[in-house]
């Protein structure tokens, strides 16, 4: 579906309907004026999707970190954003071996990746991260990061654009919301799909980007079945 | 700023300011949004001969930490200019100008920045003059609260700058540097266009009650100008993208 894209930059006026304020704005004398420079997204409530900016994350935000310290009794991990958030001991193991400071290192060590979810952010922006799955260095998959601005756009209307770059590329593609993608198939496939991805990320706010992606991915696979 | 050296200077000639200008003219402006590709949000302006370029960098971590604050975010601003800058070379580094000026531009953009949002971050602002010919800290202003938006920094406004002054008897706008050493006062001013807001506001020499209300009225009128050249520097980046599907 086509519509407008309409650009904001902070304090455009957008809208009367106070009510229906959403995230990015604010109200002003019962008027919706834009918080930062963005997209204008008008559905059950008025969004300015920024177009840049730093990930905060909130509860729940599933994420790919990597751990930068271990300091016991939490791993420090960096999850793309200027906050760092901290793993518990206790999400680890699943309680076979009782982990302790020496021990840490051994399940989980400086530089591995972890995806994680997010279960509770507090007023002071201390992060806790609940794990989901760990990958070490090296054990194959590709990691792929893109400001996280640009998520929704790899993801695409009802997942389209993540859809088809899964069918066509033949992988395993997951996106966190902090912009970290972890790709996963055969080396060639891998390199096409994050090939792609770097190129969605870089054209993100061109039009018709699903067809001209498509289109690109077609021209490849028949560059394939010539060879 | 400078003062003039006791010699009189004729600085209108038939109603005409040196440059050709009107009295109510400011210089060509022009400005360039995200010309750095490290910055998280960067702008290139041009105000007649002045050129400067704004970078922001984070929101990122407070360095030093115990002047973190744990409820908002800390503004920095870095005014500079490089030696080369100017007719003579400037010594390089921080001066007493330098050090004012950077803190009446934070203080000119401090209101508009939701810090809120960041607790214990620092959003750092670096404002290079390349070159120099008077009002460089209002174009500084200007170009840092476009880099601002371009980094994605919520904010309430964008803030507009203007200088007026008096030279020959004449308030006039934007004063330029023979302007400046010559005439009799010059008064920046950094505004909320769309509220009309004063944020900043400095004079060096003297007015009369008149002038200065004159002129305020003139800087006013003329912040309202640049900042519809800031917005539309801003929309025209991505000008592209006027159609699209998500």
């Amino acid at each position: 579906m086509r519509r407008m894209y309409k650009v904001v930059v902070p304090g455009d006026f957008i809208s009367d309907k106070e009510n229906r304020a959403g995230e990015g704005t604010y109200v002003e004398e019962g008027k919706v004026y834009a918080l930062c420079y963005g997209i204008v997204e008008e559905r059950e409530e008025i969004k300015v999707v920024a177009l840049s900016g730093k990930y905060v994350p909130s509860k729940g935000d599933v994420v790919i970190g990597r751990i930068v310290e271990i300091s016991y009794p939490y791993w420090i991990v960096d999850i793309a954003s200027p906050y760092e958030a901290r793993l518990h001991i206790s999400e680890c193991g699943g309680g076979a071996e009782k982990l302790d400071f020496g021990s840490m290192s051994r399940f989980l060590d400086v530089e591995d990746f972890i995806v994680a979810k997010v279960i509770q952010v507090n007023v002071l922006m201390r992060i806790d991260l609940a794990l989901k799955e760990e990958f070490k260095r090296g054990s194959g998959g590709r990691l792929v990061e893109i400001p996280h601005t640009k998520v929704p756009r790899v993801i695409g209307r009802n997942g389209s654009m993540i859809k088809m770059l899964k069918e066509k590329c033949n992988c395993f593609i997951f996106i966190a919301k902090n912009g970290r993608i972890l790709i996963r198939g055969r080396e060639a496939d891998m390199n096409l799909a994050s090939m792609v991805i770097l190129k969605i990320a870089d054209e993100a706010h061109t039009s018709g980007l699903t067809d001209r992606v498509a289109n690109f991915l077609d021209s490849f696979s028949r560059d394939d079945e010539e060879k | 700023m400078n003062e003039g050296k006791g010699e009189e200077v004729e600085l209108i000639k038939d109603g005409k300011r040196l440059d050709g200008r009107g009295f109510e003219e400011f210089r060509p402006l022009k400005i360039e949004v995200g010309v750095l590709k490290r910055a998280d949000g960067s702008c290139y302006l041009e105000l007649g001969d002045n050129k400067v370029i704004a970078a922001v960098y984070g929101p990122r971590e407070m360095h030093p930490r115990h002047a973190q604050d744990a409820k908002m975010a800390v503004v920095k601003y870095r005014y500079n200019m490089a030696p080369f800058s100017v007719d003579d070379r400037k010594r390089p580094g921080p001066d007493r100008r330098s050090v004012e000026i950077s803190k009446v531009s934070r203080e000119a953009l401090d209101p508009v920045i939701i810090k809120e949002y960041y607790p214990k971050m620092a959003i750092e602002v670096y404002v290079e003059m390349l070159q120099s010919d008077a009002g460089t800290r209002t174009a500084g202003i200007n170009a840092a609260s476009v880099a601002l938006a371009d980094a994605g920094i919520p904010m309430t406004d964008l803030v507009s700058s203007i200088a007026v002054g008096k030279i020959g008897g004449e308030v006039v706008l934007d004063l330029n540097a023979v302007e400046d050493n010559y005439g009799e006062a010059d008064m920046p001013i950094a505004m909320i266009a769309r509220t009309n807001t004063i944020t900043a506001l400095q004079m060096d020499g003297r007015m009369t009650k008149d002038e200065f209300e004159r002129g305020l009225k003139l800087a006013m009128g003329a912040c309202q100008q640049i900042y519809a050249l800031q917005r539309a520097a801003l929309i025209e980046r991505y000008s592209k993208s006027k159609e699209g599907e998500e």
